[in-house]
């Protein structure tokens, strides 16, 4: 759902903005940041300032991924970064309103509008993880016979079969509503529930709706529900992540450094291994290179 | 049947007996001054007889009815209660019109409405409030209010009326109505009266008979002229006669 | 301000929620609370206990409660209740009857001394006595209806849980404002709660002017 009023208040914005601006009072706007060449300028004020904030989506945080890759990162270069795990629509947001230092996130369409809107600079490819469409254990739409995520979900949409839709704007969210679209359908009607909360939740919703729902494999695999995988390895089912320094920071040359080490070699290899351990297989491929 | 008994009533509050009564009996239609140094357990044995306070043990017989005290519940103990009125020595009154204070002991016994109007009128005209039917009884004065009070409790004719020191806190014209409604009811409906007073002058002047309660006990029940002019006991020669400091 | 049919759709089942809670826990809390304060018995100190506890029950709590009971896996699963607006009703009903019973037994309280003599010796039945009591305690227990609905009608966690926000079905003013929020509308979940908000105000204020009329009613 999408609440739209037709005007809109100025007094309200205002106080948004007071209350954005408070919370990080470092922040400026990025109307009003002077334009940073492609490259980092270390600031002079940042030697104190060791903390950045790096703003993600839950699936990296809910993942366990960012617990086992920033401590590495923390004792290596002393910086503490902060963890903001949200939606990838308001990580954006936060990016957008100076918020955060550096953005995680998996919603390739949108990172590409955030940088040509003169948001961000380096903009990074990290890795890859799966999407799944997941279902009830007795698939009664036969999605396992399905070729594509695209014929999978004409066949839910065929058979009216119960869909849980995150409807989050988050990246999944958009990557969901993306084939929905290849596929020329507009997904209406009581058996389509829009859950509007995390991928977590929508897995729980789904089981005891017996639904099908399109779920990352990190937080698919760390939940134990009746669900099982009825459709994989399409194509557009892969689920790339991008990193992102955002141009307003402060803090340049931290973000950087956190940048480099997600895309660097001990960066890369920590993300290769990560899950292998607990679910027998890597959750997150990686393939770090600059756009 | 045309009396009220008490028979072996025991009030004890940790171990401290309050009252002590083996045996009384009130006539129907009589009026009973009950006179007694305070914490002689008149208020008690009032509150007891209206079915406020369980005593440990005693029956009742009321009216014909036979009740065992100690177990009677307030629902089983409803009927008698219903044949029962009570003014306290200070009236509370319920936040709604004086009509409807008066008219609260006929809606709980389900009286239809023009009942209602009638009896609420008449108890009114006894009391000589009628002017003040739709006035909210919170506003009354303590005199207008203790003759509200009254006014609720006659309403639905009792066969008994139990007055605690009600003219206790009145001025002297107030005091003159409230007598003149009891004595009225009582010549009028044969209502038995009980009324606790620490007014002397005034149980002679209304009682037909008088009991004297002294530490839970009774110690005198006489004709209220003998009561007065010849008491037995030396207790109540001098209460009596004010030499006894309570 | 101009409200489209989806907003006007949240902030009616949140009235319809709401209000079917509040409506449910006066059922059940007047006469809960009444009995508790008119009389005494055995055990009566410990249930008094609880349900000051329960007036502050953490609604996450009774919300991952309602969702045990009432999932597919859960004893109640059969009834096939979880993210539907019953569901939500249940819930609230767990939140708001304690803080109706509560209240109201307060309210009773301070009021029993004085007139619960009085209306026994007019002849009240248990139940009549119940009612009078109750009405002479009005006040305090609209205080507590009021404290009931500001509590249901902002409550996000146990709704969130056993409701589920699905769109068109489940969606209520606080779990729409959350999800404004998560997807960066801050302000669309800004003005959500300016509604919200004044729902709140003008509900308080009819609570309030029904107080004040009586007090002043009593000065006179």
């Amino acid at each position: 759902m999408k609440i739209r009023f037709s005007l809109i208040y100025p007094f309200f914005l205002a106080l948004v903005l007071m209350l954005l601006s408070a919370c990080s009072p470092q922040s400026s706007q990025p109307g009003s940041a002077t334009p940073t060449p492609e490259s980092t300028t270390p600031a002079t004020a940042s030697k104190e300032a060791k903390e950045i904030v790096l703003a993600t989506t839950t699936s990296t945080q809910d993942s366990g991924l960012l617990d086992s890759l920033l401590p590495v990162f923390e004792q290596k270069t002393g910086i503490k970064v902060k963890v903001v795990a949200v939606g990838t629509g308001q990580a954006i947001k936060l990016g957008e309103d100076g918020n955060t230092d550096v953005l995680l996130v998996h919603a390739r369409k949108s990172e590409d509008e955030f940088m040509e809107k003169g948001f961000g600079i380096n903009a990074y490819d990290v890795m890859y993880n799966q999407f799944y469409i997941v279902g009830p254990s007795d698939d009664p739409a036969g999605l396992k016979q399905a070729k594509t995520a695209k014929e999978a979900m004409e066949k839910i949409a065929a058979n009216k079969s119960s869909f849980v839709s995150r409807g989050d704007d988050s990246g999944t969210d958009k990557k969901e509503k993306s084939i929905w679209k290849e596929a020329g359908i507009t997904p209406e009607g009581s058996w389509y529930l829009s859950s509007g909360q995390g991928m977590g939740e929508t897995l729980q919703m789904a089981d005891e709706k017996k639904a099908y729902t399109l779920t990352d494999e990190a937080t698919f695999l760390s939940r134990k529900l009746g669900l099982q995988i009825v459709m994989q390895g399409d194509k557009s089912l892969l689920n790339p992540y991008g990193i992102i320094q955002v141009k307003s920071s402060s803090k340049q040359e931290e973000g950087m450094q956190l940048i480099q080490f997600f895309t660097g070699e001990e960066g890369q290899k920590l993300i290769g291994e990560f899950g292998q351990a607990t679910y027998g297989k890597g959750l997150f491929v990686p393939d770090a290179k600059k756009r | 049947m045309n009396r009220l008994e008490l028979q072996n009533i025991a009030v004890t509050y940790d171990e401290r007996t309050i009252l002590d009564v083996d045996h009384i009996s009130f006539e129907r239609g009589k009026m009973y001054g009950i006179v007694g140094p305070s914490g002689a357990g008149k208020s008690t044995l009032l509150r007891v007889i209206n079915l406020l306070e369980k005593p440990r043990q005693g029956s009742m017989g009321f009216f014909g009815t036979q009740v065992e005290l100690s177990s009677l519940t307030h629902a089983s103990g409803l009927s008698i209660q219903r044949q029962m009125g009570y003014v306290a020595q200070k009236p509370s009154m319920f936040h709604a019109s004086v009509f409807d204070n008066v008219a609260l002991g006929l809606r709980y016994r389900k009286l239809d409405r023009s009942q209602i109007q009638a009896l609420v009128h008449e108890a009114l005209q006894y009391v000589e409030l009628s002017h003040l039917a739709n006035q909210r009884a919170n506003t009354l004065s303590g005199g207008e209010a203790q003759r509200i009070a009254l006014a609720r409790a006659l309403v639905y004719e009792p066969a008994l009326l139990l007055l605690d020191e009600p003219t206790a806190s009145l001025d002297p014209s107030n005091i003159k109505i409230f007598e003149r409604v009891i004595q009225m009811i009582n010549l009028k409906k044969k209502t038995t009266i009980l009324m606790i007073t620490h007014n002397l002058p005034q149980a002679r002047r209304l009682a037909d008979v008088c009991l004297f309660l002294f530490h839970g006990r009774i110690v005198e029940y006489s004709e209220t002229d003998t009561f007065f002019s010849r008491p037995a006991c030396h207790e109540l020669q001098d209460f009596v006669s004010g030499r006894m400091i309570c | 301000m101009m409200f489209t049919p989806d907003v006007w759709e949240v902030i009616w089942l949140s009235l319809q929620v709401t209000t079917t809670s509040v409506l449910i826990g006066i059922l059940i809390g007047i006469p809960a609370g009444a009995f508790l304060g008119l009389y005494s018995f055995s055990g009566k100190r410990l249930i008094v206990i609880l349900i000051y506890t329960c007036m502050g029950l953490p609604p996450v709590l009774v919300g991952v409660v309602v969702y045990l009971l009432l999932s597919r896996y859960g004893p109640l699963g059969s009834l096939d209740l979880l993210f539907s607006a019953e569901a939500m009703i249940i819930a609230q009903v767990i939140l708001v009857t304690p803080i109706i019973t509560g209240l109201t037994m307060a309210a009773v309280q301070a009021k029993e001394n004085a007139y619960w003599e009085t209306a026994k010796s007019l002849g009240a039945s248990p139940f009549q006595l119940m009612v009078t009591i109750i009405k002479e305690a009005r006040g305090g227990i609209w205080s507590g209806i009021a404290a009931a609905y500001g509590r249901a009608i902002s409550e996000v966690g146990a709704v969130m849980l056993v409701g589920g926000n699905i769109e068109h079905h489940t969606r209520v003013m606080t779990t729409a404002i959350i999800l404004e929020t998560r997807t960066g509308n801050f302000s669309g979940g800004l003005q959500m709660g300016f509604v919200l908000l004044s729902i709140s105000f003008l509900f308080n204020s009819f609570m309030m002017v029904g107080m004040l009329n009586q007090m002043k009613a009593r000065k006179r």
